[in-house]
């Protein structure tokens, strides 16, 4: 029911309920706030947003004030600026006013306010409160003197992390927010903190003093480092990544980002590829010019030709380097291409294999089955989505795979794929929970798909999904969760075997056995590399990791923040990222890198310049047309019949904080790997 | 009649003489001319010459890269890299100013928030190459040992009137 209320003299209808900070907003003006977070459970406690309410003795915490009819609101008073003026000399009281070493100093709430509201001069002449320094491990620095217990980390580890590790002790005075024993913040979103946080208390530790925020350019750009294409901002002094922060984008992330998207920019700047090598009669990789390189690469190639000669697109690929690896083979005659290093049995219809109710639709839903995923480390931020609907109650979630804590209460049934079987036949006391839901939803990972009886366990889950009715007019409970950023691009854009072609597992027999000579690897860390025998191996990508240390030549690509590179996310949203820096050396543009050699090799595409390589795209595929919006996928059948093995589903991250060359390069993961997996109890001697 | 008293002044060389007399005058009264390299005139303590670095009495040094001489300069002359030091403070890794963008206009040091970056008083520092104009942390650490009395006692000077 729709309520009137005046704010300033000018009348409002607002939905019952809000608050009068919220009404405020709404209308665009300004209400000084520490403690409010759209996003957060209101806590009323900075006090900062005091305004005058008619009939009212006292100012009123605007943010915890809900409206009522026919209120009448000022917020521009002499009484209400004298009263944040107030409350705003308190809250100077204990805060140290060390801003020139504070890395909040230039974006830092308090800062601004100070300039609107604060004396100029301390009245208070007594002694500061000091407050020792915590420890909050790798990813958050706590400078707990500067806090002004606005309590929105708290609320926010609480709440939307799920992991209650922070509190506050003590009254008064004497309150600190802490970890009540002193530790390491283990939530996978712990950074979010940093950008909570009004004041300089908590600031991210790998940014520490390295920059300030007014030398810093920005561009905003998506994440690749999971599967959710995570809206971010890439903030850059120079040629070097500084930071990374999370944009807003309600329809994925909200405004939280996980701490290996967040803080594995170090990452970027270490063991990378900054110019072509090529290995030498005695074995080693030699510095080489790109014409060498490139020549070396074609003849190879050409040579080889047809089927012996197969291609492998790793995780962080793009769809324009995929588009022309597969052109280019297309053109030498090979159908052994494949983007599924972890040899998933998925890639039939599009509904298939994508997130179909959007990130977004899980706030829609009544009811979650989990299939062979822990959302937790596999992509946190939709763990987080996953939790915000769970506290919204009447959601009963169900998981098949390896007992995790997953943040919110669910049901473990088991690790064994057989307990699908059950659910599908409707034996199983889930499949009645999903068949009474309202808006039943299954998310299966690929834990359960990257196995042997992967296609079966995908039947079995359309078998579910079709039987609990998660299929329906205007709804899709149907959503796989991916783990690499380039997976549904190279799906997509068919990047699979073509007919008579090997997947990677055939690949990997063929190199062996010596029936594939040539081996490319677009990015591609994640196989076996003692299984690529003597074949010849191009590795083209930006880091030097497991494909770069085997390969016989060596192709220096651009990092995603690098290029203008097109990814499409697990809900099959296709979104491009920006160009923040420039690669390093004589580094290039993956597709580029690929046009040069097509070109060669003799067999040069019909595409020069982005633009045209993105036409291209979208006449593989039309859904590369339609940038940042969701595409409904039709429903289709898929997957096969048959018996599902015994094993159980295994876990397929044992560590998030380094599952791609990035983060594997990246010293502050290194740091939170060896503070939150291989814990001190677990190491031994030999551990540095 | 002008004529001729211009004529009378002519011959008896009366504006020879006054000149003269002028002349004469100046030998008696103080000089105004000093003789500069051994000999130098008075300075401000506002004056603004060359820039240094100031440390505490204990030896460590004043500058905690807060950037706002950086932010502040108008001719873009100075450069500073960060990070923590080993013992977890905030510390320039690297604090360059380019003498030969310098327009000396004193905001660093009004800009610095702990007296680090200041001008001092020697405005002697031609060089032969522009490269000795480029002048990094050593540099103006070094400065600043050198002048710190100086530096010192300007500031108190200057004090009452900040």
């Amino acid at each position: 029911m729709p309520v009137k209320l005046t704010i300033d003299g000018q009348e409002v209808e607002v939905e019952a309920g809000s608050t009068i900070l919220q009404t405020a907003d709404y209308m665009g003006i300004e209400i000084p706030r520490f403690c409010y977070h759209e996003r957060l459970a209101i806590a009323g406690n900075c006090r900062m947003c005091l305004v005058e309410v008619e009939k009212s003795p006292k100012p009123v915490a605007s943010c915890a004030m809900p409206v009522a009819e026919g209120m009448v609101v000022k917020t521009d008073t002499p009484m209400v600026k004298k009263a944040r003026e107030g409350v705003l000399e308190f809250l100077l009281i204990n805060h140290p006013l060390d801003c020139p070493i504070c890395d909040q100093g230039g974006e830092c709430d308090l800062q601004d306010e100070t300039v609107a509201y604060g004396r100029g001069k301390s009245r208070f002449e007594e002694n500061k409160r000091a407050v020792e320094d915590k420890d909050f491990g790798p990813n958050v620095k706590g400078t707990m003197t500067r806090c002004i217990h606005c309590t929105r980390c708290i609320r926010f580890i609480t709440d939307v992390a799920g992991v209650p590790e922070l509190g506050a002790t003590g009254r008064g005075e004497h309150m600190e927010v802490g970890t009540y024993v002193e530790k390491a913040l283990s939530s996978e979103l712990s950074g979010n903190i940093v950008d909570l946080c009004p004041v300089g208390a908590l600031t991210s530790r790998p940014y520490a003093f390295t920059a300030r925020s007014w030398e810093l350019k920005k561009t905003e750009s998506v994440d690749v480092l999971d599967a959710l294409g995570s809206a971010i901002r890439v903030d850059t002094r120079s040629n070097q990544v500084m930071r990374i922060l999370p944009a807003i984008n309600d329809d994925i992330n909200e405004e939280w980002l996980g701490d290996k998207s967040r803080n594995s920019y170090d990452g970027l700047l270490r063991q990378r590829l900054d110019r072509p090598y090529v290995r030498n009669k005695k074995g080693k990789l030699e510095a080489a010019s790109w014409g060498d390189a490139l020549k070396a690469v074609a003849a190879k190639l050409t040579k080889a030709g047809g089927s012996k000669i197969a291609a492998i697109a790793g995780d962080l690929a793009d769809a324009e380097a995929m588009v022309a690896l597969k052109d280019l083979f297309t053109a030498l005659g090979s159908a052994n291409i494949d983007c599924r290093q972890d040899g998933a049995k998925i890639g039939g219809p599009r509904g298939s294999y994508i997130f179909n109710s959007g990130i977004a639709g899980i706030e829609e839903a009544d009811a979650l089955l989990l299939i062979g995923t822990n959302p937790r480390v596999e992509a946190p931020v939709l763990n987080a989505r996953i939790r915000k609907r769970y506290l919204k109650g009447g959601f009963k979630v169900g998981a098949v795979g390896p007992a995790a804590n997953l943040t919110y209460k669910h049901e473990n049934f088991g690790d064994e794929a057989k307990i699908l079987e059950a659910i599908a036949s409707g034996k199983h006391d889930f499949a009645k929970v999903l068949k009474d839901a309202k808006r039943p939803m299954l998310i299966i990972g690929q834990g359960a798909v990257a196995r042997a009886d992967g296609d079966v366990i995908l039947g079995l889950a359309r078998k579910i999904a079709e039987a609990t009715g998660m299929v329906t007019d205007g709804w899709n409970g149907f959503n796989m969760l991916h783990q690499a950023a380039a997976r549904v691009g190279g799906l997509d854009l068919g990047f699979v075997p073509g007919k008579g072609g090997h997947d990677v597992a055939g690949i990997l027999d063929g190199a062996e056995k010596g029936e594939i000579e040539v081996v490319y690897l677009l990015g591609a860390d994640e196989i076996d590399m003692n299984r690529l025998g003597k074949a010849f191996v191009i590795y083209q990508g930006h880091h030097g990791d497991a494909g770069a240390h085997r390969a016989d030549v060596v192709l220096p690509g651009a990092a995603y923040t690098e290029k203008g590179g097109t990814y499409v996310n697990t809900e099959g949203r296709v979104q491009v990222t920006r160009l923040a820096v420039f690669p390093p050396g004589e580094a290039k543009e993956d597709w580029k890198i690929l046009r040069a050699l097509a070109e060669v090799a003799g067999h040069a595409p019909g595409y020069d310049t982005i633009e045209q390589v993105r036409a291209r795209l979208a006449q593989v595929n039309p859904v590369f047309g339609r940038l940042d919006e969701l595409s409904p996928a039709a429903w289709e059948a898929f997957g096969a019949e048959g018996k599902v093995s015994g094993d159980a589903f295994a876990a397929t991250i044992a560590n998030y904080y380094m599952t791609d060359p990035i983060s594997r390069a990246s010293t502050t993961m290194a740091e939170c790997t060896a503070a939150f997996v291989n814990t001190a109890a677990e190491r031994t001697g030999t551990h540095g | 009649m002008s004529f001729f008293d211009r004529t009378a002044r002519d011959w008896l060389l009366t504006e020879l003489f006054s000149g003269m007399a002028l002349t004469f005058r100046y030998m008696f009264k103080p000089r105004v001319t000093i003789n500069y390299p051994y000999e130098k005139g008075p300075l401000s303590p506002r004056f603004r010459g060359e820039h240094a670095l100031r440390r505490y009495p204990n030896g460590e040094e004043r500058c905690i890269a807060c950037k706002l001489c950086e932010a502040i300069c108008p001719a873009q002359a100075i450069t500073i890299e960060a990070e923590p030091r080993d013992d977890g403070s905030r510390r320039t890794t690297r604090y360059d100013i380019d003498m030969t963008k310098c327009i000396y206009c004193g905001f660093c040091q009004e800009a610095c928030p702990v007296d680090a970056i200041v001008e001092g008083p020697n405005f002697e520092f031609a060089t032969e190459t522009r490269a000795e104009l480029m002048y990094d942390k050593d540099k103006l650490l070094a400065n600043g040992d050198r002048w710190e009395v100086e530096l010192a006692a300007r500031i108190e000077a200057d004090a009452p009137y900040r």
